[in-house]
């Protein structure tokens, strides 16, 4: 087998100095009832060659984004992803490494995670970030346990354009806490009653910008509410380029910000691994859960980092923990943080500027088609369309043609069987918006 | 090339006065700043078209100003990452002998197949009848893990090992609390449990009650069965790792299992330590409920410095209705997704995360399984075993085992041969650095003093065992010798000296700041 260095040889003299008789004797503290005598039922080993044919052969069942025009969003974005990226996270130094508890033989890793904590805490206009969590939902979800901590009380609302799925996740952790979920029904426009379902018993505000629909919330409103009856403000956004075009959260009053990363490094990945990120205000770092990478000197005077804060963690305050994470999104992390270093401040805003363009550029196209309407105010790079039909068979017909034209918004569980999420990116040429116009203008017919 | 007048052999001469470098460099060894220092906002590695400059629909939130992100074109980005990639220890340079992580071999077929565009460039939600491939894989991975471990079910999205005990924790609740059994509450858990276990019971809304270790390192019986009849009508289970963390089989297992069923709780495992087993033991043989997998530990799926991970969960028939959404069943047609926690999955607990899991650790996990096969798989189990059991016998005449007997697929050794010579737990670990080594894991488990657990895994040759056996052995004679303070000033060969944690806990400095005199400056 090629993995495994060790030969018959090597097997038996090893035997020998342990002073066992046979491979068996080690597993002597196995109950004699649980010995498997036999194989486990499952093929037998295979070459790399055949391995390989059996993925490309699934590979190519599928349909990659990149293949057709493709106008998918609903929280995972398509963006040119530059080919040092991929380049740079294989180095075996990043990809074999563990969580860089030995500092002196860590700081690659170590220094990566202090810079995208310093990315990630200007890109949302905060103090500080943390050094990943699994993605943009479960992050919601511990900001959600988070606020609970620091207010030390156990509402939670949790506005109507939160991306149903970050809703439902958060739901998941929020109902074994006994935190109290005020949710409101997921519709265009009807945060109306958001504001009025604040009071002294809220421990947080949930609201997403751009949310799910797509449409740009002001946050001031909701912060200054929150910060009336001493609730924080929890804001979410799930396409991060979107923050180089419109102003951040940090500067509208949030106290925590998480969200979404994958859409700067990392690729679709049929949903993950992704990379959720997680900033706050200063003043609460010390609640916050999972891994920070901090500053500090060696024993010769040369900075360098460590992670820091471990009080905090599960390693150390076992069932006091801020959280449960171990394991975060390290690699994705160091991903999103080649991605940014190339584009940096000018690239970002370009790239933004050029998403926005091209979204406004469909939006006009396509709600001129009879039948379709566009449900949005203001947008970035997502709009909602509202068909004359249901959304769904449309999107499959869709595919028919070759083209990916977006999620309907009954996929992520809550209705509107009317509604049709699109998103354009850098990545959609004319020509692609052009088929996907022509088809959609006949299949509406 | 021409020789001639040019010297071809160095000259002898003692390096101990060479001058400090100009540059910060040492050789190979690159000085190297951060972003922030060597990048300015209006640098770019990447080529964009100009916008056209068209009407912006952002509803007067515009961003204002520079956001004060660096960039750096990209030969500059390559240095960078590449210069910091050198100062990281990883498993393809050496042996990483870290207890309860199994830092195994990660095999590049893998890295191929999870980059295949039907995999890697397939977004969540298009429609299910074009990522029938991607869906296949899923299922084919859960296939496989339900024979090995001879369990009902599987819950794929658990997004790593702790997630998937939150996913096995929460199966648990939902069961009981469709039954009314609102009084269970008490979680048992060891005290030589890895510490997500006490906080993933805790958040799912569960106490913890800590059972003792005895004089063998296993749970203690006795302990445990006084706890289960001094009141027995609040018992929702115990938590527990098999090998546990000590690396030993935990003997009484089914016997605790009974115990745990008797009383009218369930028996969650924490698959940390799978890598022991597979191929030779199924959990489902042993009466758990439920056991998350750590693909990114025994399936070989890369650490890449701290994650992504994932952790599948199985579960057995009494919680299988409780699994999170989504998961992926197999129609007429081919494959389908069931999203929604109602119909068939009206008894799910929810949903974990906002998409299906990690698919891309499910594809690199799925092709390390297929190419070892039912074979490859126990022959890798019983190698980890093997290597662990070496290692623990060629030192236990100068290092002192914790526990008598064999080990399962780590080594666990206390601080006992260290007494007297005022070396510590962490400076025979920093020691070991310079003699070109990862530190083991130390002071986990809590139970064994100053431990030190060794997990070589199945990746590495005799000749490498037999080298790091020999740095050990010279390291632990060493300190017998009297030698302290080398221990103390360890790693002096290192890209950095020991660090000072404590400065960076006191006045945490978690992000990059411009230095004031620049910023006045700049005003």
């Amino acid at each position: 087998m090629r993995y495994l260095p060790l030969n018959q040889n090597d097997r038996n003299a090893m035997l020998d100095v342990i002073g066992a008789q046979d491979i068996d004797a080690l597993f002597n503290d196995v109950p004699e009832s649980a010995r498997l005598k036999t194989l486990i039922d499952l093929p037998l080993h295979q070459s790399e060659q055949s391995v390989e044919q059996w993925f490309l052969r699934r590979s190519n069942k599928s349909v990659s984004a990149a293949s057709v025009p493709f106008f998918c969003g609903a929280g995972a974005y398509k963006h040119h992803i530059p080919a040092s990226v991929d380049h740079l996270i294989q180095r075996s130094e990043f990809l074999t490494a563990y969580t860089p508890y030995q500092p002196e033989i860590s700081q690659g890793t170590l220094q990566v995670l202090f810079e995208f904590q310093t990315q990630v805490a200007l890109l949302t206009g905060m103090d500080v970030a943390n050094a990943s969590m699994y993605d943009g939902s479960t992050a919601c979800a511990e900001a959600v346990v988070m606020a609970g901590r620091v207010t030390r009380k156990k509402k939670a609302v949790l506005a109507a354009g939160l991306h149903p799925h970050y809703a439902a996740a958060t739901q998941s952790v929020a109902k074994f806490l006994d935190i109290d979920i005020t949710q409101n029904p997921c519709a265009p426009s009807s945060d109306a009653d958001v504001l009025s379902q604040i009071d002294d018993s809220t421990a947080c505000v949930v609201v997403q910008s751009p949310n799910v629909f797509g449409e740009i919330v002001d946050l001031t409103p909701y912060a200054e509410k929150a910060h009336a009856h001493k609730a924080l403000l929890i804001a979410v956004f799930t396409e991060p380029v979107a923050l180089a075009a419109i102003t951040p959260p940090g500067h509208q009053g949030a106290d925590i910000v998480v969200g979404e990363g994958q859409s700067i490094g990392v690729g679709l990945n049929f949903g993950g691994p992704y990379v959720g990120l997680f900033a706050c205000r200063q003043k609460l770092v010390r609640q916050m859960p999972g891994r920070v990478c901090g500053q500090t000197v060696d024993a010769s005077g040369k900075r360098g980092f460590v992670l820091t804060l471990s009080t905090r963690e599960q390693h150390i305050r076992r069932e006091k923990a801020t959280s449960n994470i171990c394991t975060n999104s390290g690699l994705c992390a160091l991903a999103f943080t080649i991605h940014m270093t190339l584009l940096g401040d000018a690239g970002i805003k370009r790239l933004a500027a050029l998403n926005h363009e091209a979204a406004c550029a469909l939006a006009d196209r396509l709600s001129a088609i009879d039948g379709v309407e566009l449900v949005n105010g203001t947008f970035f790079n997502e709009f909602t369309l509202r068909l004359s039909k249901p959304a769904k068979p449309v999107v499959d017909a869709l595919a028919d043609h070759g083209i990916l034209g977006g999620v309907p918004v009954s996929r992520l569980t809550c209705g509107n069987d009317d509604l049709l999420l699109v998103a354009v990116t850098e990545t959609s040429s004319d020509d692609d918006m052009a088929a996907f116009e022509q088809a959609l203008r006949k299949i509406m017919t | 090339m021409k020789t001639e007048g040019r010297q071809t052999r160095p000259v002898t001469a003692a390096n101990e006065s060479m001058p400090q470098s100009f540059s910060g460099n040492i050789g190979l060894s690159q000085k190297e700043d951060l972003i922030f220092e060597i990048g300015t906002p209006r640098r770019t590695g990447v080529d964009l078209p100009e916008p056209k400059g068209t009407q912006s629909r952002l509803g007067g939130m515009e961003r204002q100003g520079e956001i004060g992100l660096p960039g750096l074109t990209e030969p500059q980005t390559l240095r960078h990452y590449v210069r910091l990639s050198q100062k990281n220890y990883a498993i393809d340079l050496g042996v990483y002998p870290l207890g309860s992580c199994t830092m195994k071999h990660n095999p590049r077929l893998n890295e191929k197949v999870a980059r295949m565009p039907g995999f890697a460039d397939v977004h969540p939600l298009q429609p299910v009848q074009t990522v029938q491939g991607a869906l296949e894989v899923m299922s084919e991975l859960s296939d496989w893990l339900i024979t090995m471990t001879n369990m009902p079910a599987v819950a794929l999205t658990p997004k790593a090992g702790a997630h998937g005990e939150l996913c096995g924790m929460m199966a648990i609740r939902a069961r009981l609390d469709a039954d009314g059994q609102t009084a269970r509450r008490r979680v048992l858990v060891p005290e030589s449990a890895h510490g997500t276990n006490p906080a993933t019971a805790v958040q799912c809304g569960f106490t913890v009650d800590e059972i003792p270790a005895n004089a063998k390192g296993r749970v203690d019986m006795d302990a445990l069965r006084a706890k289960l009849s001094e009141r027995s009508d609040d018992i929702a289970g115990i938590m527990l790792t098999n090998p546990n963390t000590c690396g030993l089989f935990e003997n009484d297992i089914i016997e605790i299992a009974d115990l745990i069923h008797k009383a009218g709780g369930y028996f969650y495992c924490d698959g940390a330590n799978f890598n022991a087993l597979v191929g030779r033991v199924r959990p489902g043989d042993l009466g758990v409920d439920a056991m998350h997998i750590n693909l990114h530990k025994t399936f070989s799926t890369p650490h890449g410095g701290g994650g992504p991970g994932s952790g599948p969960t199985v579960l057995s028939d009494a919680l299988k209705d409780f699994a999170p959404v989504p998961f992926v069943v197999k129609t007429q047609d081919g494959f389908d997704l069931i999203e929604n926690a109602d119909g068939e999955a009206a008894q799910s607990f929810g949903r974990m995360c906002v998409f299906h899991g990690n698919m891309g650790m499910y594809t690199r996990a799925l092709s390390y399984m297929m190419s070892h096969g039912a074979d490859g798989l126990k022959q890798a189990t019983e190698d980890a075993v093997l290597n662990a059991n070496y290692v623990q016998a060629s030192l236990s005449d100068v290092m002192t085992p914790a526990f008598d007997g064999y080990c399962m697929h780590e080594a666990l050794f206390d601080d006992r041969f260290l007494k007297d010579t005022g070396v510590e737990t962490l400076d025979f670990a920093k020691a070991m650095i310079d003699e070109g080594y990862h530190p083991m894991t130390m002071y986990f488990p809590l139970v064994v003093h100053g431990a030190m657990l060794i997990e070589p895994t199945e990746s590495e040759s005799k000749g490498e065992l037999d080298r790091f056996i020999g740095s050990m052995r010279s390291l632990a004679e060493r300190a017998k010798s009297g030698d302290a303070e080398s221990f103390k000033a360890a790693p002096v060969h290192a890209p950095m000296r020991r660090l000072d944690e404590t400065q960076a806990a006191r006045k945490p400095v978690l992000r990059w700041t411009p230095p004031e005199d620049t910023a006045q400056a700049a005003e």
